[in-house]
């Protein structure tokens, strides 16, 4: 178990180095830099200055250890934009994302839980397909254009709900359901799968000998079973939904952490966006090593692996 | 006839239908999709009040002609996304593949690879990419490409890993088969109806990200017709004029669903069943 953890944590601090590198390597994709900050009316002192002020005169190498030193210290470095830490403004708007993200998976687990039960009771029937066909449908629409249609119509023909920002906890509704979408057809998918390997089992068959409700062998015993991969992989898509509210975050105007990334990747504010990369990035690692550790302790059979 | 066939039918019928309309673009638009004329800006769609025969679709915030541009659009959706797929194809099978065959440290650095690529945040990663390197189709396409091949790999190597022990592949190495030889005439033919499914399903995904992308400003530069595009550009209107974005929105949510449902039958036919 020790030696499993240790292996899993190993990886992740790997990952995390890599990354550290494609986020460094993403900012420095545009040739010269002190260019593209300086914009097109600088002159060729501007652009000696910034190159100075921004250490960007320094080999590539001197350039990312600095960085990376800092990095691992959580010295994100300055935005140029902001004239602030970037750590700080990540912070600022973290807990906007974090709300947007939570609730859409709260959302998301919601729907494609009892879907995926259904489906699955329902097996190869009629009622099976069609669940199948609408998760189709949801995977197809896309998110920032569910977003402009639900303003538009929820927000504007109906006016139930506000339609850009955050003043009120209604104007989390339509991002929310919005980034669900992206998550529902996944994890339903996963839910059918697990029950209807849970509903085949043996112990099911006991437990229907036994003469138990149907109900309770479905709720209590099978899917306590087909529920275990869903919370880790709802682990997973969490991080997924946290790096795609980006484009939730443009269409609501929310100021959160995508949007902050949206806007410096617009400006070349570089030590924002190298910071979001590796934040969002960092994040996912940690969910996913969070998973793993949660199915190593609720599944024994997988400590050996 | 079941369901299941009408689905797979109509997406095959939806494909087809989005693909002739593409190549035909230049023969069956009614007009120029880059012409712009400032005296007929916004004219609704034919069906609506005010709107023109001439016009089907309407024209949009300069004046172009929206059918057109929708049609034009179509070519830019398929062509990226038949692109990004063939990249993305390449890069991930190739590493299924080697890591599924050989396995020990090879499948270690295979897997390493495909953690990273997972855990690095898509959507942001390709947003940068575009902005710091410039707008353009190619850009879009490699970017893409680059990023999207996680599940090719992951599918290749396990069904390798699968294929890997069978006795047509003990045959060909105790014929003597060199080792790219059975990589290539021997495994992978016996594991593409899997990646044919992935391959719908990352078409899909690479033509809705496009589409985000260019939503975002930062895909396919204007004046070209993409369809994310186009809702972008449509957004400042929609208030008043919602069929500026309803109508590319709808377009794209209906090629992406027979790109889908195409998928679905094919899994469904080849059976390759959930380990996909």
């Amino acid at each position: 178990m020790l030696q499993f953890l240790l292996r899993r944590a190993l990886l992740a601090v790997l990952v995390c180095l890599t990354v550290l590198v494609v986020a460094f390597v993403l900012t420095r994709l545009s040739g010269d830099l002190a260019i593209s900050i300086a914009g097109p009316q600088a002159t060729a002192e501007d652009i000696a200055t910034i190159r100075q002020n921004y250490g960007l005169d320094r080999p590539l190498v001197v350039q990312f250890f600095d960085w990376a030193a800092h990095a691992a210290q959580g010295d994100l470095g300055r935005s140029y934009l902001y004239h602030a830490p970037v750590a700080g403004l990540i912070a600022d708007r973290l807990p906007i994302t974090l709300t947007l993200g939570l609730s859409g998976l709260a959302i998301a687990l919601l729907v494609a839980i009892p879907l995926g039960i259904l489906a699955a009771m329902y097996e190869a029937t009629f009622v099976d397909r069609a669940i199948g066909i609408v998760a189709l449908i949801g995977q197809a629409m896309p998110s920032f254009w569910i977003g402009l249609v639900l303003i538009i119509v929820l927000g504007l023909k109906l006016q139930w709900l506000p339609i850009s920002g955050v003043d009120t906890w209604e104007g989390y509704i339509m991002p929310a359901v919005v980034l669900a979408f992206s998550a529902i057809p996944a994890l339903m998918r996963l839910t059918r799968a697990g029950m209807i390997d849970a509903l085949a089992s043996d112990y099911i068959r006991t437990a229907r000998a036994k003469g138990l409700r149907p109900g309770r062998i479905v709720l209590k015993h099978a899917l306590r079973n087909a529920a275990m991969p869903v919370v880790s992989v709802a682990a997973v898509q969490l991080g997924f939904m946290l790096g795609g509210s980006i484009v939730i975050e443009a269409v609501f105007a929310l100021h959160g952490v995508g949007y902050l990334a949206w806007e410096s990747i617009s400006k070349n504010d570089f030590p924002v966006v190298q910071a979001v990369v590796l934040f969002l990035a960092v994040v996912y690692i940690g969910l996913t090593l969070l998973a793993d550790m949660m199915n190593a302790v609720l599944d024994p059979r997988l400590r050996t692996a | 006839m079941s369901l299941r066939h009408f689905a797979t039918g109509l997406g095959l019928l939806i494909v087809g239908i989005v693909l002739v309309a593409g190549l035909l673009a230049p023969y069956i638009a009614p007009h120029d999709p880059f012409a712009q004329d400032l005296m007929k800006r916004m004219i609704p769609p034919e069906w609506m009040d005010g709107g023109s025969a001439l016009y089907p679709f309407g024209t949009d915030q300069l004046g172009r002609d929206y059918l057109s541009r929708l049609l034009y659009g179509a070519r830019i959706s398929l062509l990226i996304g038949t692109l990004a797929v063939v990249t993305s194809g390449l890069i991930g099978i190739t590493l299924g593949i080697l890591g599924g065959y050989f396995g020990g440290r090879v499948d270690d650095v295979v897997m390493f690879a495909i953690t990273c690529r997972l855990s690095i945040p898509l959507i942001l990663v390709a947003l940068t990419v575009v902005a710091f390197v410039g707008s353009s189709l190619t850009v879009v396409v490699l970017t893409l490409g680059l990023l999207l091949w996680d599940r090719f790999a992951v599918v290749a190597r396990t069904t390798t890993m699968q294929v890997r022990t069978l006795d047509y592949i003990a045959a060909a190495q105790a014929a003597g088969a060199s080792r790219l030889h059975i990589l290539t005439r021997e495994v992978l033919p016996n594991i593409l109806s899997h990646l044919v499914v992935v391959a719908t399903l990352e078409m899909a995904l690479a033509i809705l990200l496009e589409a985000a992308l260019s939503f975002l400003g930062l895909g396919v530069p204007p004046p070209l017709p993409s369809w994310g595009l186009m809702i972008a550009e449509g957004k400042d209107y929609m208030f008043f004029s919602p069929w500026v974005i309803m109508i590319p929105g709808i377009a794209l949510f209906v090629l992406v669903l027979g790109i889908n449902l195409l998928g679905d039958g094919l899994r469904d036919m080849l059976g390759t069943g959930r380990r996909v």
